[in-house]
């Protein structure tokens, strides 16, 4: 009989495991609690470096596990510890006895309006980044307007590096998204004057650098290095953006028709009510604890336990992928050498 | 002699120089003061910021840098009205660290 592997979660880590581990002849079952697979980057639209179609990411993983059985819509209920496996009970009143599980549970985005100060709901003009991936997929959202805006800002590190937030690190992903979407927009409305107010930018990745180049020699987007303090509304509903433009060390104000948000990548409250079942602990930034954070990233202290993706702290999707590749091997050796 | 025209002195700062002693012991009471990341937010929300220039950020990267009477003249243009430190992504009680400036920089 082939072994059962749990795997929680159906976004890219999920996914990739499963299909890797469907290769090496396993049983790998998928539990996805929102009704579709693929996770957050189901609703991105396009993804750097490449500008490659996230639909086509997700796509390909969902025809390489259609072997695996997945259930959507559903959670873990309860965990009971057997001898040397576990027993899991899911929501849909399945019951899985497993001896090993592989936590691909993600992220949770920064619930923006926590920061009041930048008005994410309470002025009409101020969106998030996953918004606006959520408008170049659809088309659809009121807040900007058809001939586009003439002047919008993208505001990094919303919710990251932090610590009034409580979250004091840094997202990683959202330097470059910020600077990717700056240009998608500049593309789609060549007219508009377009800033990112920056603390730090982060471009760690490959080709990244190569995109703030072309942001500034091909698109003129400009940066302002100074964190905005505040947004507020003007009698004609335009947004008025302030910051310290910490470059020339003087204050500066900007009237602005959108202002996008870029939240940042927190911890899943879900992950850590399921790895509580199973009292995993969670590192100092919130996620959950690896073995080693450099030699064994994707095994838990406990044994038979294995995570992947960015439910152990933020991550691109190479990265992510990559993670989940790895895990899928160390579940084999793990298996191999029980037996 | 005169020449008729005089050199104005450098403006650079020259680090070998820089005297930290008291910047040290301020840090001693006032530790947070070395995790300022000079994002801008508290001049940005300071009120007397566009009067006086006065800015929170300036007053740190002064210290570090030994321009202490330049950051002693800034500070006096301060309301402690504490607008600053509910801004400070860092968690840094700047209010407060104004304050110890001021002590430190009286004592001598
Ligand atoms: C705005 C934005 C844009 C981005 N753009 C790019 C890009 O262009 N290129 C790039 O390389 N990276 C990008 N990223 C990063 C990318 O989104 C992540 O690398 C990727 O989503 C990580 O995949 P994951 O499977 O680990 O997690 P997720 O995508 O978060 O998937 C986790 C899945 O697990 C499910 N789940 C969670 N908890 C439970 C539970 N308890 N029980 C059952 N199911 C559960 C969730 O519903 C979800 O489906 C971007 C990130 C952001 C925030
Ligand atoms: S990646 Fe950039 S925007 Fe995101 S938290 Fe880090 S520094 Fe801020
Ligand atoms: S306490 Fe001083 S520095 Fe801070 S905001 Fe008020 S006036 Fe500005
Ligand atoms: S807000 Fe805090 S971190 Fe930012 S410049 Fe001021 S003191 Fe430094």
């Amino acid at each position: 009989m082939k072994d059962n592997i749990l795997i929680i979660g159906g976004g890219i880590a999920g996914l990739e495991a499963a299909s890797q581990l469907l290769k090496l002849g396993y049983n790998p079952i998928i539990v996805e609690k929102s009704d579709h697979l693929g996770g957050h980057v189901a609703d991105w639209n396009r993804l750097f470096p490449d500008m490659t179609p996230a639909e086509e990411v997700v796509s390909r993983l969902v025809a390489e596990t259609s072997e695996a059985n997945i259930f959507l819509n559903t959670e873990i209920s309860f965990v009971n510890k057997l001898k040397d496996s576990y027993n899991i009970m899911l929501s849909n009143g399945i019951s899985v006895i497993t001896g090993t599980l592989l936590f691909a549970t993600g992220f949770s985005m920064f619930d923006a309006s926590k920061k009041e100060e930048y008005g994410y709901g309470i002025y009409n003009q101020v969106m998030t980044n996953r918004d606006l991936e959520h408008w170049f997929n659809t088309g659809k959202d009121a807040r900007i307007p058809e001939e586009g805006p003439a002047a919008m800002g993208f505001v990094h590190c919303v919710g990251s590096r932090d610590e009034k937030a409580r979250n004091p690190q840094c997202s990683k992903v959202c330097c470059i998204t910020a600077v990717k979407q700056a240009i998608e927009m500049k593309q789609k409305f060549p007219e508009a004057m377009i800033y990112c107010f920056y603390m730090d930018l982060r471009m760690f990745g490959k080709k990244y650098e190569d995109f703030y180049i072309s942001a500034q020699r091909d698109y003129g987007i400009r940066f302002i290095r100074g964190r905005v303090s505040e947004v507020s509304e003007n009698i004609e509903g335009k947004l008025i953006v302030k910051a310290e433009d910490t470059l020339s060390g003087k204050p500066v104000k900007v009237t602005l028709d959108l202002l996008v948000l870029m939240a940042g990548i927190v911890c899943n409250p879900d992950t850590c009510k399921t790895a509580g079942l199973i009292s995993l602990p969670v590192d100092s930034d919130g996620f959950l604890k690896s073995r080693d954070n450099i030699a064994d990233i994707t095994e838990s202290p406990k044994e038979g336990i294995f995570y992947a993706g960015a439910c152990t702290g933020p991550k691109t999707v190479p990265e992510t992928l990559a993670e989940a590749r790895s895990a899928a091997l160390e579940i084999h050796n793990y298996i191999s050498r029980k037996k | 002699m005169d020449f008729g025209f005089k050199i104005s002195p450098s403006s650079a700062v020259n680090l070998d120089n820089v005297d930290l002693s008291l910047y040290d012991r301020l840090a001693e009471v006032e530790p947070d003061i070395r995790k300022c990341i000079a994002c801008g937010s508290c001049s940005a929300s300071c009120p007397a910021n566009r009067f006086s220039g006065m800015s929170v950020r300036k007053a740190i990267l002064g210290l570090q840098r030994g321009k202490e009477k330049e950051v002693a003249k800034m500070l006096s243009t301060c309301m402690l009205c504490g607008k600053c430190s509910m801004v400070c992504p860092r968690g840094i009680n700047t209010r407060h660290l104004i304050l110890s400036i001021c002590k430190f920089y009286k004592e001598d």
